[in-house]
């Protein structure tokens, strides 16, 4: 069984769709006892990173998502279920769980695209992600398949070695990162049409190495 | 870089889509799910389901759509028409929508916007606007006033403070729809496209007056749009998703690839 961290964050059911969709049995929970007694942990997220930290800890999910850390289930983090995995965001300036080293900036105000013309803010909508080296999640993506994003944060990581894949928004971001049985997307794969599935069924395949 | 979307609309009355379209395989036309998968597999990259049901006590249909819209295509979609409170976006955000659009009802109750993005995100809530075309004056110094009812009631109020007043209330998107280009396929209103889009900070969804792929590469380009609604020149079977991103692609206009 695969659980979908309900830490009160914003759409849940379209990750629980898209497991099921693809056929997975999956859980919508909060309770410590199910997400340990999960084989693979889904960490999403939509909302304010200050709000997601507030209730993480309020529901004590912060140190069972550590527990299940060091117990080497695979874990993947989605959008806001990224950035918190980092020491800390700009947004609500809050103090993150520090899993990866790196904090979550603000997109620049004057953020530009090649011709000069102003981006805006939240980066909303379809964009490429290129993955810079190979990991079984990402397995059988094509190059400039794209991806669904809504962020107006992004990650970046101090430690290069935990990048995957980068976007260009006027800045290159880091877009997918991992760590050990950890991967985590700023995309929203469940939203991402077919490529997405394919992330999430490859998840749903990993055994965490 | 992030691509232009394209974002067929269909519109749902009672639970069935209203336009008679062409369709070569053999799908439910009626059908707003099948129709919204099909779209789906054509490479749209996000899709509008517009509620023109009247009676409000009809609701209950269009959430049942909504689900089982959901469970088969996993891109964006929004679903606009007859909100008016907090307790209609949750159904319909909980329901399996990604987003709502909210047009007169934001209007006459401004606060609905501030209050759906403190809920439910800014993300989520997209400012429908109709708008038409009046002479500039110190009442309009935009020379766009908006209007509602389909376009029967003008309100008095300028449209492009009005984008950047639901923008600071915390709409996340604005799909701002031409009265006067509205069912022309003569193409989208260019300036005025472009007027809003390079005032706010939030991405401009163009709508009304599509008719040809060069109307959406216009409005992509000198519009300033982010994404652009196409409705009858799809639904007609004129068109394909692939062949106007194909056309647009060639002229340089990034857009998502699906084939």
């Amino acid at each position: 069984m695969i659980a979908i961290l309900d830490y009160r964050a914003g759409n849940l059911t379209s990750v629980e769709r898209a497991l099921r969709f693809l056929g997975y049995p999956c859980e919508i929970t909060d309770s410590a006892e199910r997400i340990r007694a999960a084989d693979r942990i889904i960490f999403p997220g939509v909302g304010a990173a200050g709000k997601s930290m507030q209730d993480l800890k309020q529901l004590g999910l912060d140190s069972v998502l550590l527990d299940r850390l060091e117990a080497g289930v695979p874990i993947l983090g989605i959008c806001v279920g990224l950035q918190v995995l980092f020491d800390f965001s700009e947004e609500n300036d809050t103090q993150c769980l520090g899993i990866l080293r790196g904090k979550v900036p603000i997109f620049p105000k004057e953020l530009c695209d090649e011709n000069g013309d102003r981006l805006k803010i939240p980066h909303m909508g379809w964009n490429e992600v290129l993955f810079t080296r190979e990991h079984p999640v990402f397995a059988h993506v094509r190059p400039g398949d794209e991806f669904y994003f809504v962020h107006s944060y992004y990650p970046e990581p101090a430690d290069p070695d935990c990048i995957v894949g980068r976007t260009r928004y006027g800045i290159v971001f880091s877009s997918a990162v991992a760590a050990g049985n950890l991967v985590a997307v700023q995309f929203h794969p469940e939203k991402s049409g077919p490529p997405g599935l394919q992330i999430l069924q490859n998840f749903c395949q990993w055994n965490g190495h | 870089m992030l691509s232009k979307r394209i974002i067929p609309c269909l519109d749902v009355r009672e639970g069935r889509t209203t336009k008679g379209i062409q369709f070569k395989d053999n799908i439910d036309i009626g059908d707003p799910v099948e129709m919204g998968r099909y779209y789906y597999e054509e490479g749209a990259d996000e899709i509008v389901f517009y509620d023109i049901t009247a009676s409000s006590d009809r609701r209950p249909i269009m959430l049942d759509v909504v689900t089982r819209v959901a469970e088969t295509i996993f891109i964006p979609f929004s679903v606009g028409g007859g909100i008016r409170t907090l307790e209609d976006m949750r159904d319909v955000l909980l329901a399996g929508a990604e987003k709502v659009s909210v047009n007169s009802a934001a209007i006459l109750n401004p606060e609905i916007i501030r209050q759906g993005a403190e809920a439910f995100g800014s993300q989520c809530i997209v400012l429908g606007m109709d708008v038409r075309q009046v002479p500039s004056s110190t009442k309009f110094p935009s020379g766009y006033e908006m209007v509602i009812h389909g376009g029967r009631t003008p309100m008095g109020i300028d449209a492009l403070w009005w984008a950047r007043e639901a923008e600071r209330l915390g709409a996340g998107e604005i799909c701002l729809n031409s009265i006067d280009a509205d069912g022309t396929q003569d193409g989208y209103e260019l300036n005025l496209t472009r007027l809003v889009s390079t005032h706010v900070s939030i991405p401009v969804i163009a709508s009304g007056g599509a008719g040809k792929p060069e109307h959406l590469f216009n409005v992509l380009s000198e519009g300033r749009a982010d994404a652009a609604l196409i409705a009858s020149m799809v639904h007609y079977g004129t068109y394909s998703i692939r062949e106007i991103k194909q056309f647009l692609q060639e002229r340089g206009v990034k857009v998502r690839r699906t084939w």
